[in-house]
């Protein structure tokens, strides 16, 4: 069930490229690896949705990347600060799949942690720009890593896709690339988003020619 | 009174946000089905957000038929915004519209900035729709005309029994890398707090101008900002970008204003309504 606290950062974190905010949990609900939170951001108009990274025992764990004034001043946070959180939202993976092969680019890596654990970790192919964006490859156990211009295509092919089911989550050119390959991926999308909860109609993708709101339909959606 | 503004609440999904309201409005509808605009369709600014979303709707038909009847369930009184490419579009819808119980108030949209406008100006547009409903006819209009009383007047003269004011103002929000548009749509309507004074000076002018009821909309964060929309000549509020940051919004507001009135000795929203006109009394023929 959906809840909108005010909850204090517990820590801030570096990996990589990227920041690691853990928030206390409060009252609020995991939820499913791939299900977002909406996440205020200090100063800003609107918050930001971001996919649970870590659960760890009474916390929240989002990992961000500062690319815009959102995620910079969620990357600015420190202990102690207080921010709105609002979820779990939207859909996340369908869990109940044989042999899961986590498939994660950039920072499309964040719900994969959380999702490994739920999983039992299971292999994963990991990619990333630079060496310094990869160290956040230590998040999901048992993954293979290709640093650009390799790409997560090349271990993907060689692994027996055939009965593997892939979960995925990334950029949309990597999504596209997954499709091609492995027809029945549960693929994580994603889209500039100002609720979260279907009230603003934004954060429609086009996939296949036919508009999908994410917050509603997805971010994680089954396309043949 | 507190709404939603239209297209800023889908009360299917947030059945719980649209119980908070006294009123929900309707994402505007028109005559056929529309998809929308091709994403992206939001930005963030530094004041607000711009969207492009391009009034996304299954149609009067697939209002009717699906979504009306479920709405109703919610038990909180109905507004359905309509929109057009032809002063015929409107009155069509409207009259649809009249014989459907569940819909108490129709609001006019005639300044979406993200479609083609109909060519008819927004005072003709109500004269075509008036003789086809008898349920309250309220006009929402752009605060980028250029003599918004005179547009305000005409609309009034045409049989509007309201105002909406205001809907979103065309704005443009450009990639920091880039420098391109980061909507698809290049173009988009802007709303949140960098709108609330414009807002407001079009709920005065209006106020002023008409003396018809206004639902005061743009830029509403808290319970100061409708008190001073009430002050400003409007008898209700709506919020719309702010729903998106907070659905706790219409009971936070709902307490906040109350507490606002409760402070300056008011005895509720009737007696704030036109306040910031007192040292010059409006003088309505």
């Amino acid at each position: 069930m959906r809840r909108r606290e005010l909850l204090n950062v517990v820590a801030n974190e570096t990996v990589g490229a990227y920041a690691l905010i853990r928030v206390e949990r409060g009252g609020l609900d995991p939820g499913i690896p791939g299900q977002f939170f909406m996440l205020e951001a200090p100063g800003r108009v609107l918050p930001r949705p971001m996919s649970l990274c870590q659960a760890p025992r009474g916390e929240l764990a989002f990992l961000l990347e500062a690319v815009g004034p959102g995620t910079r001043a969620l990357a600015a946070m420190e202990p102690g600060d207080e921010l709105h959180v609002f979820g779990p939202l939207g859909n996340g993976y369908r869990l109940d799949v044989g042999q899961p092969l986590l498939v994660g680019g950039g920072i499309g890596i964040a719900p994969l942690p959380y999702l490994s654990k739920q999983l039992g970790s299971p292999p994963a192919i990991l990619g990333f720009r630079s060496d310094w964006h990869a160290e956040a490859a230590a998040l999901v156990p048992n993954a293979e890593v290709v640093i650009e211009p390799t790409l997560v295509t090349e271990p993907l092919r060689d692994f027996a896709t055939d009965c593997c089911k892939v979960l995925a989550c990334g950029p949309e050119p990597m999504l596209e690339a997954v499709r091609e390959l492995v027809a029945d991926a549960q693929l994580a999308w994603e889209a500039p988003m100002a609720c979260g909860y279907g009230a603003c109609y934004g954060c429609s993708v086009e996939i296949d020619g036919v508009l999908q709101r994410l917050c509603v339909a997805g971010p994680v959606l089954e396309v043949a | 009174m507190i709404l939603n503004a239209s297209g800023c609440l889908d009360a299917l999904e947030a059945p719980e946000v649209a119980r908070a309201l006294d009123g929900f409005v309707t994402k505007t509808v028109t005559p056929q089905p529309r998809e929308g605009n091709r994403p992206v369709r939001i930005a963030e600014t530094d004041a607000g957000m711009l969207n492009s979303i391009g009034l996304e709707n299954p149609g009067i038909d697939g209002l009717l038929s699906d979504k009306l009847p479920r709405l109703a369930e919610l038990g909180v009184p109905l507004w359905v915004s309509v929109g057009g490419f032809a002063a015929s579009d409107y009155a069509e819808i409207c009259a649809a519209l009249d014989v459907r119980a569940e819909v108490t108030t129709i609001e006019l949209n005639l300044s979406c900035p993200n479609v083609d406008e109909a060519p008819e100006s927004a005072a003709e547009i109500v004269a075509a729709a008036r003789p086809e409903t008898r349920k309250p006819l309220y006009a929402k209009l752009s605060p980028a005309a250029t003599d918004l009383a005179e547009t305000a007047r005409a609309v009034q003269s045409a049989g509007a029994d309201g105002l909406s004011l205001v809907n979103t103002m065309r704005g443009l929000a450009l990639d920091e890398k880039t420098l391109q548009p980061l909507l698809g749509h290049e173009l988009g309507g802007y709303s949140g707090p960098g709108l609330k004074p414009i807002a407001l000076a079009a709920v005065y002018q209006c106020y002023r101008a008409t003396g018809l009821p206004i639902i005061g909309m743009g830029g509403i964060t808290s319970g100061r900002d409708a008190l001073e929309f009430l002050a400003a000549g409007a008898r209700a509020v709506a919020l719309g970008t702010i729903l998106f940051a907070d659905p706790e919004a219409p009971g936070r507001v709902r307490r906040e204003l109350a507490e606002e009135l409760d402070a300056r000795g008011l005895s509720g929203t009737e007696a704030a309504t036109g306040l910031a006109h007192s040292r010059r009394p409006v003088h309505v023929a």
